[in-house]
């Protein structure tokens, strides 16, 4: 069985003009000790997914899914007082922005060891001995020194590093990084990332690393999954993926990479993300799409199998070929 | 932090120079003086107006005047009272204990209900139980204080006989204050009954003074705890699988306690403003009662001290204040 295991995932807001699907049919499953990578530009739902798992969606959010479940327990029917037992404990999540992620009125030592006191009920000595052994963890200098530093003293990859300690305070099953590198300085990115990978290799807890730098995805994930306005469009092991795209956004995404796999952001293809307005009727990638025809303007695109990457998609790519389209060669979306 | 301090303090000597001339001038823009008030209908003659007027120095040129009280106050000296020959300073901490008791109960009153009241209306944003809190805090703000405490005195002790009409005790009960402060004396009296009637008089003036803050710091919490229930750091505490309670009341309230914090100390001084209305309303015997009957009494020393001592005591707390904000907002401690 898989550590996380989600099946169907729909996540709609309601908003002032209406309900919005922010994610539309999402199904990922997370092994113990794996590293997922989940990419897409900005607003494809890859937060609000995670969000999800998490349980930290406003209450304006309806979730929705066939399956939900970690660690064995189904958390579509978890009390959400259950719910809180696993959350922080067994399952941790570390965010986008390190400085405004910690509380400024409370120490580092305060903000680790409160995880300790809740979950895990150690008494004040053996939180300290804990916090420092974290710190010492994550590679902060002078750990004892630091537990009595307030986070506006701490540079962005301190705070970022802080936030792992608290991350694996109570040594998670599981860790949701979303794009915990891209607030900060290159040069800092880099450690950061290598630490976390690090971490999680000795301690085999299961990663899903959002991120928007395909670097990142070839250099770390093991598995990568595609997401598009709020859909998973493919999903592939790493190498595979880079190899042979599946999805026409994913090879749209690949071949827009100045050099293959080491641009630092994700590069722009012509067009934008559908919002709520202006979604397509049937393969919400279509506008943006050299390949789409009537077919895909009318009808919802099926989802391949394995051998396809799970594309969800008309005319799945092999080596960039369209199997099964009228016209291969495509035509160029105008820019 | 000391220079802190001392910086403050020493910005206060021009204010206070400011408010010792405004009230110099104002008091004496009102008709009448003090030895014409006293003498009333009946008239004196011009030679025993013209000795008392020498006697209490107004026969002297107006600038004089205000220079020679500049030079009484540099040497801490308050003035006597002309109506009761006591020293202004005397008869100020003689009665400021019962203001002081008064607003403090006030401010307990105001912020044991309006913290509570904001950081609900901000968890139930949009709902009934918002709309009620934040429409009557609306009531209380717009409340002129005077017709508040008539309506409450009304109700209360005039059809329900609940609490008495005026003063600080029963006047069956007698002791020596030793604090001033009637609840703790009536307390350390003994005798029976005697803390309870301190308790029931002051409950209405407490809610009548206390109105006005209350709304204020129930509109000021929610406000705060709205833009920080939003906050980065409220999420990571909710992803530590922290209980609601915890989340909101500790996390986010702990940092919207800053911005409040200072709305409770801009209150002071409005505060004091409206004590001299309950006071009145309530016959109560503290320094808002004293300064209207100086008034009354063109008791120019008590009026001038009176208020100089007051504002004295206002900037004091706002200093303090602003003390505590630097120990609740880490970044400030830090940087002072
Ligand atoms: N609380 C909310 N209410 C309404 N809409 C929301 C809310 N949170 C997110 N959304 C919308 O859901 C969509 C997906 O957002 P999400 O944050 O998951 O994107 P993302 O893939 O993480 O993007 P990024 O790379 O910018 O982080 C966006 O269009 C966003 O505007
Ligand atoms: S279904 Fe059609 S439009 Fe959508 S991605 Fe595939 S080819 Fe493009
Ligand atoms: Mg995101």
């Amino acid at each position: 069985m898989p550590l996380l295991e989600i099946d169907d995932l729909t996540v709609e807001f309601k908003t002032a003009s209406g309900q919005f699907r922010a994610v539309d049919g999402v199904s990922l499953t997370v092994d113990r000790g794996e590293i997922l990578a989940i990419v897409g530009e900005s607003g494809s739902g890859k937060s609000v997914a995670m969000l999800a798992v998490m349980g930290l969606l406003p209450w304006t959010a309806t979730v929705s899914a066939k399956t939900l479940a970690f660690d064995g327990r189904d958390l579509l029917t978890l009390s959400p007082r259950e719910r809180r037992k696993v959350i922080g404990k067994d399952m941790a999540m570390i965010f986008q922005e390190p400085m405004s992620s910690l509380n400024p009125c409370f120490t580092v030592g305060y903000q680790i060891g409160e995880s300790l006191k809740v979950h895990l009920g150690l008494s004040k000595s053996e939180r300290r001995k804990r916090s420092i052994e974290l710190l010492e963890a994550v590679g902060i200098p002078d750990p004892e020194r630091r537990l009595s530093a307030f986070p506006h003293q701490l540079s962005g990859g301190m705070s970022q590093r802080v936030m792992i300690a608290i991350a694996l305070a109570c040594r998670p099953k599981l860790i949701i990084a979303d794009e915990p590198t891209t607030a900060l300085d290159v040069t800092i990115q880099a450690q950061i990332l290598e630490l976390l990978v690090s971490l999680q290799r000795e301690t085999d807890t299961g990663l899903v690393l959002i991120t928007h730098d395909m670097g990142v995805v070839a250099e770390t994930a093991e598995r990568v999954s595609v997401h598009y306005a709020g859909q998973k469009i493919e999903e592939q092991p790493v190498g595979p993926l880079f190899a042979d795209p599946h999805h026409p956004y994913t090879a749209a995404l690949l071949a827009a990479l100045p050099e293959r796999a080491k641009g630092k952001h994700l590069p722009s293809i012509p067009g934008v993300v559908p919002g709520q307005f202006d979604r397509p009727p049937a393969c919400l990638f279509e506008p943006r799409c050299r390949f789409a025809t009537d077919r895909c303007r009318t009808k919802v695109p099926p989802r391949q199998g394995a051998i396809a990457g799970f594309a969800l998609c008309h005319y799945p790519l092999t080596h960039g070929r369209p199997i099964g389209h009228p016209n291969p060669e495509g035509r160029e979306v105008a820019a | 932090m000391l220079g802190f301090v001392v910086r403050r303090v020493l910005l206060v000597i021009p204010t206070f120079i400011a408010i010792a001339f405004l009230t110099f001038i104002a008091i004496r823009l009102v008709p009448g003086d003090p030895i014409e008030v006293r003498t009333g209908e009946r008239g004196i003659s011009p030679e025993r107006l013209a000795q008392f007027r020498h006697e209490l120095g107004l026969d002297q040129p107006v600038w004089k005047q205000f220079l020679d009280y500049l030079w009484q106050l540099a040497h801490g000296n308050f003035g006597t009272s002309i109506s009761t020959h006591a020293p202004v300073l005397t008869e100020f901490l003689t009665l400021f204990p019962a203001t002081l008791e008064l607003a403090i109960s006030a401010m307990l009153f105001a912020t044991i209900l309006g913290i509570p009241a904001g950081v609900i209306a901000a968890t139930r944003r949009g709902t009934f139980i918002d709309y009620t809190l934040m429409g009557a805090a609306l009531t209380g703000f717009s409340m002129p204080i005077f017709w508040w405490g008539l309506l409450l005195v009304l109700f209360f002790s005039v059809n329900l006989g609940w609490t008495p009409v005026s003063g600080r005790i029963d006047l069956l009960y007698y002791f020596e204050p030793v604090t001033g402060f009637m609840l703790i004396d009536s307390w350390l009296s003994g005798e029976e009954g005697a803390f309870r009637s301190a308790v029931m008089h002051l409950i209405l003036p407490a809610i009548v003074l206390g109105t006005i803050p209350l709304a204020t710091i129930a509109r000021m919490t929610r406000s705060a705890m709205l833009e920080i229930l939003g906050e980065d750091y409220v999420r990571t505490a909710r992803a530590k699988g922290l209980s609601p309670f915890r989340v909101v009341g500790f996390h986010a309230l702990r940092n919207a306690l800053i911005p409040v914090v200072t709305v409770i100390g801009l209150q002071v001084g409005a505060l004091m403003a409206g004590a001299v209305l309950t006071e009145y309303i309530f016959s109560w015997p503290g320094i808002g009662t004293w300064l209207i009957e100086s008034i009354n009494r063109r008791d120019y020393p008590v009026l001038q001290g009176g208020i100089l001592l007051v504002s004295g005591i206002v900037i004091l707390i706002n200093i303090l204040v602003d003390l505590l904000y630097g120990v609740l907002n880490p970044r400030i401690r830090h940087a002072r």
